[in-house]
């Protein structure tokens, strides 16, 4: 079993409200944290190694010590719960059933950052949940662990919950701040960061759901016993929110010990692929990730188990490897067709491209437009290489990292199934009603089919 | 016309209590915020006078409000219909079959996505991924997300619909 700090009492009846969570150790941590100075909760987060849990897996220690403090200015925490990565439903899942965790951790956050005012920016889809988020603020001030001079330390915090209304790139930071501040979501321009000037010009942390609940089991147990826990500079626990072909979808906590290969087939987890279907392929972090093919996914290139952790999912780089990302884990089996997957995902980005880059705008356009026609049996043996210079030409050309996980996806269909593409092409009727299957990539698949 | 326009009394406390949650003169934060409350207070869709008024509401400029409102996929730019079936199309949902769900109701409602059916009940707006993945496929319809979609379910949806005994709020 892996070790569990996050849903450890996601069972339990009633932990959505105060009292319950109250009963079972809740707040416990930020009364230990409000006897501690902020700088020291500062050093056992830089301690715990915790990496941001919103995708791009920066130190979260770090990006606080990076905040402004400039005499008399504000500053925010910002949380950022805007979730649209397709594959991606875990923060979801702890705002439901621990709204006190996520409140818990903003406290002890906004005390260490000196926010006095911190926001959660939740995507608007997401519209049944700031009721129960708002209603455990509620809970909470009441308590006295909100509002003015809490735990008599004469540090004020109030939470407000903010509804975006359905962008994907409003999850891209400085585009969420642009939208907080009641604005069309354009990512800015980097420098000058949040830290320095960020909502409203004043310096602001943005930090996803999962990394600000983490900071209370990291309190809790201490930085050091946080960062024992997995391997390497993977610590801690991480959330996996898995999807598509597989017995139990759901979101799991996992140690980041395990292999990919107990993720996907033991009944701890995702409990194996339905009707005994043969593993195919898997985007294991989000959409945006390189998707690749079983063979790669449960062994390195050097014939090594891979590991659900940051550094084993990417081992072989791009050639052979993926990208933890936001721990969105997508399976497909093998009656899936990697063209119409790949074709909606480009169309995701296609729909969700703020347009302010010709090479992202024009781009995702292109790219979904091909990738339709190939769909639809109308392709040219030439569109794949088209597709390839396309998505060459977004990437690292951007504003904001949207393009580049708009080109990635493509790339890594291309590299690793290329031949289910020509097959498209080549039989443009009988694509229409039947699958390419597994063919030779799936070989050699280990001998794991349970 | 725009004299009619007017949130009321509860909503418009609802507004006074948003934008008290940002700095002063830091008003136009609100904005998103209030034009959820402005759709649903109105029919369902942001018409130009509505958006006037929100302006006026907020002391910004009514091209301050197009732009954001024309920038967000959750805001309706025409009428729909009472029953706006989000249904999700991409990656993980397809992988479970929502293409065929989406058939289901085009065929059902005779309606192409984006259409509102002829009775003016239902509108078909194919979405992206609501995060909603491991349950799907699925749609949303008002504040509710309707998981582990199957044609079977879909109907009954519908039915509730026509009955007027769904929960959208
Ligand atoms: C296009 C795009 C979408 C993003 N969406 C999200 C999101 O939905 N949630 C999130 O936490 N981070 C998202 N990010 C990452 C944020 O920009 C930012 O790095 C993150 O919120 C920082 O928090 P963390 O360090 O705790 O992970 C996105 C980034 C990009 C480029
Ligand atoms: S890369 Fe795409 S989403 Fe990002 S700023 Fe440019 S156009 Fe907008
Ligand atoms: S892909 Fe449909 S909810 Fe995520």
């Amino acid at each position: 079993m892996s070790k569990k700090l996050l849903l450890k009492n996601a069972h339990i009846e009633g932990i959505r409200y105060f009292e319950t969570y109250r009963k079972n150790g809740g707040y416990e941590v930020a009364e230990k944290a409000f006897k501690m100075k902020p700088e020291e909760i500062l050093e056992e987060v830089k301690a715990s190694g915790l990496r941001g849990r919103g995708g791009a897996g920066f130190p979260t220690g770090l990006k606080w010590s990076f905040l402004a403090k400039p005499e008399g200015v504000p500053r925010h925490l910002v949380v950022n719960a805007d979730e649209s990565e397709p594959g991606t439903f875990k923060d979801r899942y702890l705002m439901e059933f621990l709204p006190h965790l996520l409140i818990e951790g903003m406290l002890i956050s906004s005390y260490v950052l000196g926010s006095n005012v911190s926001y959660i920016y939740i995507r608007g889809e997401y519209s049944w949940i700031p009721d129960i988020l708002e209603e455990a603020i509620e809970e909470a001030k009441a308590a006295g662990f909100l509002g003015k001079n809490i735990l008599g330390s004469g540090f004020d915090c109030e939470i407000y919950i903010h509804r975006g209304a359905g962008a994907y790139i409003c999850g891209e930071e400085t585009a969420l701040l642009e939208s907080l501040e009641g604005k069309r979501g354009n990512p800015r321009l980097k420098p000058p960061f949040p830290a320095v000037k960020g909502l409203w010009e004043r310096p602001t942390v943005v930090n996803n759901v999962e990394s600000i609940a983490a900071i209370v089991p990291i309190i809790d147990i201490s930085g050091a016993e946080y960062a024992k826990i997995g391997v390497g500079k993977s610590t801690g626990t991480k959330l996996i929110s898995a999807c598509g072909n597989i017995n139990k979808p759901g979101v799991y906590e996992i140690d980041m010990t395990i292999t990919v290969e107990e993720f996907i087939y033991s009944e701890e987890y995702c409990g194996g692929i339905p009707n005994g279907k043969k593993l195919k392929a898997c985007i294991p972090g989000g959409s945006s990730v390189p998707i690749v093919p079983a063979n790669l996914l449960l062994r390195t290139i050097n014939g090594e188990p891979r590991y659900m952790n940051y550094e084993s999912l990417a081992d072989g780089g791009f050639a052979t490897g993926t990208m933890m990302g936001s721990g969105g884990f997508i399976v497909l089996d093998e009656d899936q067709c990697v063209v119409n997957h790949t074709m909606t995902i480009a169309r995701f980005y296609n729909h969700e491209s703020c347009g302010q880059c010709t090479p992202c705008r024009e781009g995702t356009g292109w790219m979904y437009k091909i990738l339709k026609k190939i769909e639809k049996g109308e392709g040219k043996m030439e569109d794949i290489d088209l597709l390839w210079d396309i998505q060459r030409k977004i990437e690292g050309n951007t504003i904001c990292p949207l393009g580049d996980a708009a080109a990635w996806p493509v790339a890594a269909a291309i590299r690793h199934f290329r031949d289910e593409f020509e097959w498209h092409i080549n039989n443009p009727e009988l694509s229409q009603t039947q699958n390419y299957g597994l063919a030779h990539y799936a070989d050699p698949i280990p001998a794991v089919a349970k | 016309m725009s004299e009619t326009i007017a949130f009321k009394p509860e909503s418009l406390a609802q507004v006074h209590k948003i934008i008290a949650r940002y700095p002063e003169s830091r008003q136009k934060s609100a904005l998103i915020p209030v034009l959820h409350l402005a759709q649903k207070e109105f029919d369902g869709w942001l018409a130009v006078p509505v958006m006037d008024y929100v302006a006026e509401l907020l002391s910004i400029t009514p091209i301050e409000v197009y732009e954001v409102a024309t920038f967000y996929s959750m805001f309706n730019m025409k009428p729909v219909g009472k029953y706006v079936l989000e249904v999700c199309r991409t990656g993980p949902c397809m992988l479970n079959g929502s293409d065929h769900i989406l058939d289901h109701i085009r065929t059902k409602l005779n309606i192409k996505d984006g259409e509102t059916s002829a009775d003016g009940l239902f509108t078909l707006k194919p979405a992206e991924c609501l995060g909603a993945c491991g349950y799907a496929p699925m749609m949303q319809l008002g504040k509710f997300f309707h998981e582990h979609l199957t044609t079977q379910k879909v109907d009954e949806i519908i039915d509730l619909c026509r009955q007027g005994a769904i929960d959208l709020d």
